[in-house]
């Protein structure tokens, strides 16, 4: 039976200021997740907090909404308990590059089999404002009145140099595109990140809609083949006039999940709502 | 037979090779039907230092170390400096021959280690296996218990090393038996041919989990928890059982709530610096109703403290940690064959109540040794609380994880169960797991959880009681200086005193009905603790309105035993709650 978007709608406020991309992301992962099939109670959405991880509070799913910055350790457990689940972690740049930075590294070399989507608006949002690890150089903020003194990190570089098994930018702006990339990562086996740059209309006046509009294009349709690391990291250094989205790497060979890693040719979830009493009298034997 | 109980301090530096002599002996007093207790003292480091181990074995059960040994085996000169005081008058040294010190004494045996290592076992190594023959043979022990026990410990190595240790053994006792002119006043008997196993805290709590059912694991190595994590990881090729070291606590810690989450019965265990880096994750199971075990290896602190030292420090820590307010459960087991069952229970509680659940030990319950007879195990009962079928779940229209009911308790239903999602929040929220900051409905919820709080107390562990009927003294204790306490009372009622240890199996929800029923009437409380501040004494005044009225404390990072209690009392102890 087809699975219709609007399955993953919840009746409930949205608090998402207007014009904020946000609404653009959440509509084209709804549509995704429908048009492969996947009903909500087969997803499983470990969102952070800001205003991205309230994509945990509007999304008709399994949600675990948790603590800034630890989407991913949360995400790894559920997925390793349950391989039945889809698991996506979503959450903001200051979420995933401050709070949450070294659970990103540890969660790409793991290869954990969960779609990351950073909703990369530049600024912390929810908290009204403040600079983010992403944060252009000089903007002004209540936490950088006399200018951001840093450069923005560089979020693709960061994960191609832990060669993650999947590394791609979108725009809020371009849903197609958007679409395209997310029903890769979701059907990808393995950590999928996606870096979304996202208009913050209320508090980044820098990185606007028209600015990002103006810079983005698409480096595959520009003839980027994403088996190609080093092209990939050529690529990945462009910011500024023109900014490139798009796949910057795949794994070209499939390589083995964490799951497979940690509990062998395990196939089945390690629990259900029963469980059986392990035998351990061997091993308490091993103590005689 | 007339009782009897006998010490052995072996020591020398890191990488010697005590650890091995102490586990032949130790297993051997074990195989002749012996109780145990035997404890290391080491430093952080990898190579050099002095360390020691000592051995205690008695004809009944014993939960502490004695202050006096009857024998000493001695790998380096430290060893002779400093322990050779600790003998018993007739009490024996056996010392390495290499090394090149004066004669200590009469009774004492220069055992050329190596070379007989060497000459018979084929290696130098092999010269642990030959002090364990000579300390077997002195004190009379069984030599084909020794034999066995040696095949046994060495079979895993292959047939030629287990071989090779034997006959080293053997060249050990031989030579023990032509050479050495004293005397040693150990027979060490036989007692009884049941096995009973040898374990240490820490592994008791490890296969106390295992048998709880637990699937889910995830830590970061810290002493003296490590033995913990490193116990379940050697077990997951034979489980269906899933083990990951994070990249450090918070991780780990968070990890575990997706696994419980998810459906598993999860934990993480870890001692004071990591547990701090946990406290944030451990508040988020406080809001989403997580069942979590947590196994707090206490060592010193404050920050890294002491890594391989004891200490009893954070029991306030961990009833106060996590932000806002939210139930949980502190369980601290005295002894191994204890930390097992509460192991095995504490998954119980905490899916129970939906709450997470602490087993609190200490470096001295950790690693030490224990005899224990072979746990039941099909008396170990697993009860996930209020679950939700999948017949139920399909039947429902909607799923409410936070539902409130009237004991605080809401059915759960795991992620991917059925067709129903299900809304985990870290925000308050309301029943079907939305956030929401509805004054009326944030105190309902509030109050909903905390009603489990009352309904965990109404089965709340009660203190236990041993020694004197109508004591005038009760030392208050919980944890491993439960035993230093079981002997200092038995001292004292043998020279005529009415004293009796009250000691705390849980100590959150507090059982202050309880306490004060056990403590009322006592002329004296001294809470006796492996800290500097009185915990628990502290916890019984706030609770109970009642102060002890003096402390025997201790937190110089070594164990206390009996004689340590009792001449703290007989000075007059401390007073640590101004
Ligand atoms: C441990 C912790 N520290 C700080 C906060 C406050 N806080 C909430 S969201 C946020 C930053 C939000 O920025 P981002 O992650 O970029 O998300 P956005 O709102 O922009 O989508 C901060 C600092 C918190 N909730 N928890
Ligand atoms: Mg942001």
């Amino acid at each position: 039976m087809a699975v219709e978007p609007k399955e993953y709608n919840l009746d409930r406020e949205i608090t998402w200021c207007p014009g904020c991309g946000n609404f653009a992301i959440m509509d084209t992962l709804k549509r995704t997740l429908a048009g492969l099939g996947l009903s909500p109670h087969q997803v499983l959405i470990v969102a952070g907090i800001g205003q991205a991880g309230k994509m945990g509070q509007h999304m008709k799913a399994n949600t675990l909404h948790v603590l800034h910055g630890r989407l991913l350790p949360v995400a790894t457990g559920a997925g390793l308990v349950n391989n039945r689940l889809k698991v996506l972690a979503i959450g903001g740049d200051g979420d995933g590059y401050a709070e949450g930075g070294n659970h990103l590294i540890h969660a790409a070399r793991r290869n954990i089999d969960v779609t990351y989507m950073v909703h990369n608006n530049m600024i912390y949002g929810l908290t009204k404002g403040q600079a983010s690890p992403t944060s252009t150089k000089s903007i002004k903020t209540p936490t950088t009145p006399q200018g951001n003194p840093l450069e923005g990190l560089n979020p693709i570089t960061l994960l191609l140099g832990l060669k993650a098994s999947f590394v791609a930018r979108s725009f809020a702006g371009d849903k197609e595109q958007l679409r395209a990339i997310l029903e890769k990562a979701i059907q990808k086996p393995g950590f999928a990140f996606i870096d979304i740059l996202q208009q913050c209309p209320s508090f980044n006046k820098v990185n606007t809609f028209k600015w990002f509009k103006e810079r983005v294009y698409d480096i595959n349709e520009a003839g980027h083949d994403p088996s190609d690391l080093k092209e990939a990291f050529r690529v990945a250094l462009e910011w500024g006039d023109r900014i490139p989205t798009g796949i910057f790497y795949e794994d070209p060979e499939p390589r083995p999940v964490f799951r497979e890693a940690v509990l062998g040719g395990e196939d089945k979830p390690v629990t259900t709502s029963e469980i059986n009493p392990l035998d351990i009298t061997e091993i308490m034997e091993e103590h005689l | 037979m007339a009782d009897h109980d006998y010490s052995v301090k072996v020591g020398g530096e890191a990488g010697q090779g005590i650890n091995t002599i102490a586990s032949i002996l130790s297993r051997s007093f074990a195989d002749q039907g012996l109780h145990l207790f035997a404890y290391q003292d080491y430093y952080s480091r990898v190579r050099g230092g002095h360390n020691f181990y000592q051995v205690r074995t008695a004809t009944y059960p014993v939960y502490t170390f004695s202050d006096n040994l009857e024998v000493l085996v001695a790998l380096d000169k430290a060893s002779l400096d400093l322990h050779a005081g600790e003998l018993n008058p007739g009490g024996v040294i056996i010392y390495d021959k290499a090394l090149e010190v004066e004669t200590p004494g009469d009774n004492a045996l220069p055992l050329p280690m190596a070379a007989l290592g060497k000459k018979h076992g084929g290696k130098e190594v092999m010269g642990n296996s030959v002090a364990a023959g000579a300390a077997w043979q002195v004190m009379d022990g069984d030599q084909t218990i020794l034999e066995q026990t040696l095949g046994r410990l060495f079979q895993k190595k292959g047939s030629a090393v287990a071989e090779a240790n034997l006959k080293a053994a053997r060249a050990g006792a031989d030579y023990a038996r032509d050479n050495f002119t004293g005397s040693c006043k150990c027979r060490l008997q036989k007692t009884s041919d049941k096995k009973s196993l040898v374990l240490t805290g820490n592994e008791a709590l490890a296969l106390g989990s295992l048998a709880a059912g637990c699937r889910f694991i995830s830590s970061y190595p810290m002493t003296p928890a490590s033995g913990v994590m490193q116990y379940m990881a050697r077990q997951t090729r034979r489980l269906p059982l899933a083990y990951e070291q994070a990249e450090d606590e918070i991780a780990a810690i968070n990890m575990s709530i997706g696994a419980a989450n998810a459906g598993a019965r999860a934990m993480v265990a870890t001692s004071g610096g990591g547990f701090s880096l946990m406290v944030e994750g451990l508040s988020l199971a406080g809001m989403n109703e997580t069942p979590l075990v947590i196994v707090l290896g206490q060592r010193p602190g404050p920050a890294t403290g002491m890594a391989t030292r004891t200490e009893q420090g954070d029991l306030l820590f961990a009833l106060h940690a996590g932000s806002g307010e939210f139930p949980r459960a502190i369980f601290a087991p005295r002894t191994a064959e204890e930390a097992f069952w509460t192991a095995a229970d504490a998954f119980n509680i905490a899916e129970r109540y939906q709450v997470p659940v602490f087993v609190m030990s200490d470096q001295h319950l950790a690693d030490a040794y224990y005899t224990v007879e072979p746990f039941k195990l099909n008396k170990v009962v697993i009860d996930r609380g209020q679950v939700i079928t999948d017949n139920e779940l399909s039947q429902m229209e909607t799923y409410n994880r936070y539902k409130i009911t009237e004991s605080g308790i809401s059915p759960r239903a795991f992620m991917g169960q059925g067709e129903k999602c299900v809304m985990v929040p870290g925000n308050e929220h309301n029943e079907s797991g939305y956030s929401t900051e509805d004054p009326v409905v944030r105190t309902r919820m509030q109050d909903k959880r905390m009603r489990k709080h009352k309904a965990m107390a109404k089965e709340v562990k009660a203190p236990d009681s041993y020694g004197a009927n109508n004591p005038d003294t009760i030392l208050l204790t919980w944890g491993s200086s439960y035993g230093a306490c079981r002997e200092a009372v038995d001292r004292a009622n043998r020279q005529g005193e009415k004293w009796q240890v009250v000691s705390f199996p849980q100590l959150w929800p507090f059982p202050a009905k309880e306490a004060m029923a056990l403590t009322g009437k006592a002329e004296r409380v001294i809470s006796v603790e492996m800290n500097s501040t009185g915990q628990l004494g502290r916890l019984l005044r706030l609770e109970t309105g009642r102060q002890p009225d003096l402390a025997v404390l201790k937190y110089d990072g070594r164990p206390m035993n009996a004689t340590y209690v009792l001449n703290q009392i007989e000075n007059g102890g401390v007073f640590p709650w101004q």
